[in-house]
């Protein structure tokens, strides 16, 4: 299936991305699927990976489910080439993915294992190496985080998900490849999902800098609440693709922050409509 | 009765969350981030090495780390009980 995924690029070193939250439910997925998908979009040969086993999702979201045939847990057993369990976006360039095993367990994973994929997708000249994690702190989650090299902590603007973060902050600081070797740290980055600047205005949702001040890492974007994300993944098409709303340009400002490139951030104060937007919008 | 706590309603719930959070974030950072992994034991082992000398208790001995600036503060507070007061503890059961 990904024939011309061999050719191996020595100019770019490839990255190792988890996106990852603790919490379930606050937008990995959707993050992992637009990010993959925007990164793709500029020109890099990007994969994601979903380590969710038991609970593939990022092929549903991608919307590529229907050419699953091989899978993670398969290519880890020897059962299937990696290059054929590969599934190539329709359409976007440069985009593949990686699902997860639907029947077995977690277990499934093992860091030998994770971490000779990993070294193959490198070796096939992926720049980026998108780790879909699944909710929680169990094996997954750690098996996830384990190779990366930086990493997206997705929270919303709620107690119980912000709390988590900061768990999982603690867990990407000790229990990955770098903290035990003792590189470099893993870069860490934060995205605020399902953000209201309304309610925050009305004292009804934590800001956004009061989350960064309970979490003490830099803000790679905001993501405001909005319908388009459920319209997104009902048809499976990532909303990083329709760029007139306003997920799809927050999505856009993550992915080229994430490459290296200054943008103002937006999206955190209430938009002022105009009279016409206020009708028609 | 609904419009009553229309007007009620006054407490803004964005702080309550935010100051709530400080505290338990706070919290499990001290025992659960930057390598204090070892907090636990630590206080075990210097208990019974302590417990060789004087009479004291796990309620009286507490280890912590601050941050303070730039550097970690490893704070290790014991209380020693009065000198007249008869052994509460013995070493072994401290330990287990």
């Amino acid at each position: 299936m990904s024939q011309e995924a061999q050719t191996p690029q020595q100019t770019n070193p490839s990255k190792v991305v988890v996106i990852t939250s603790g919490k379930g439910g606050v937008g990995k997925t959707t993050t992992s699927a637009n990010v993959a998908a925007g990164i793709a979009m500029l020109g890099h040969k990007t994969v994601a990976i979903d380590f969710d086993v038991g609970l593939r999702n990022l092929d549903l979201v991608l919307g590529c489910e229907r050419r699953v045939v091989y899978d993670f847990v398969n290519v880890l057993r020897g059962e299937a080439k990696l290059g054929v369990a590969l599934v190539r976006d329709r359409r976007i360039e440069n985009l593949y993915v990686l699902p997860a095993s639907q029947t077995r367990d977690k277990d499934a994973l093992d860091p030998e294992g994770v971490g000779r994929v990993i070294a193959d997708l490198k070796e096939m000249g992926f720049e980026y190496i998108i780790c879909d994690s699944p909710a929680g702190i169990e094996k997954g989650a750690q098996m996830a985080m384990y190779f990366a090299d930086e990493a997206i902590v997705v929270a919303n603007p709620e107690v119980s998900s912000v709390r988590d973060s900061d768990r999982v902050l603690g867990l990407l600081a000790a229990k990955t490849s770098r903290a035990e070797v003792g590189g470099a740290p893993i870069k860490t980055h934060l995205l605020l999902t399902r953000y209201s600047p309304a309610m925050v205005k009305r004292g009804e949702m934590l800001s956004v800098g009061d989350v960064l001040e309970l979490l003490g890492i830099p803000l790679l974007g905001v993501i405001p609440e909005s319908s388009v994300v459920l319209q997104s993944s009902n048809k499976g098409t990532p909303a990083i693709l329709d760029d007139l709303t306003d997920v799809a340009q927050a999505y856009l400002d993550v992915v080229y922050r994430f490459l290296g490139e200054e943008r103002q951030h937006r999206f955190i104060e209430e938009e002022k409509r105009g009279f016409l937007r206020r009708i028609f919008g | 009765m609904a419009f009553l706590s229309y007007f009620r309603r006054t407490t803004k719930t964005a702080s309550l969350a935010k100051d709530r959070l400080s505290v338990i974030v706070a919290r499990e950072r001290a025992t659960t981030r930057g390598g204090p992994d070892y907090l636990p034991q630590l206080q075990q082992e210097l208990l019974a090495v302590l417990a060789k000398y004087e009479n004291i208790d796990l309620q009286h001995v507490s280890v912590n780390l601050d941050k303070s600036g730039s550097f970690e503060v490893l704070e290790l507070n014991i209380v020693l009980q009065d000198p007249g007061k008869p052994v509460t503890m013995a070493p072994q059961k401290i330990m287990s």
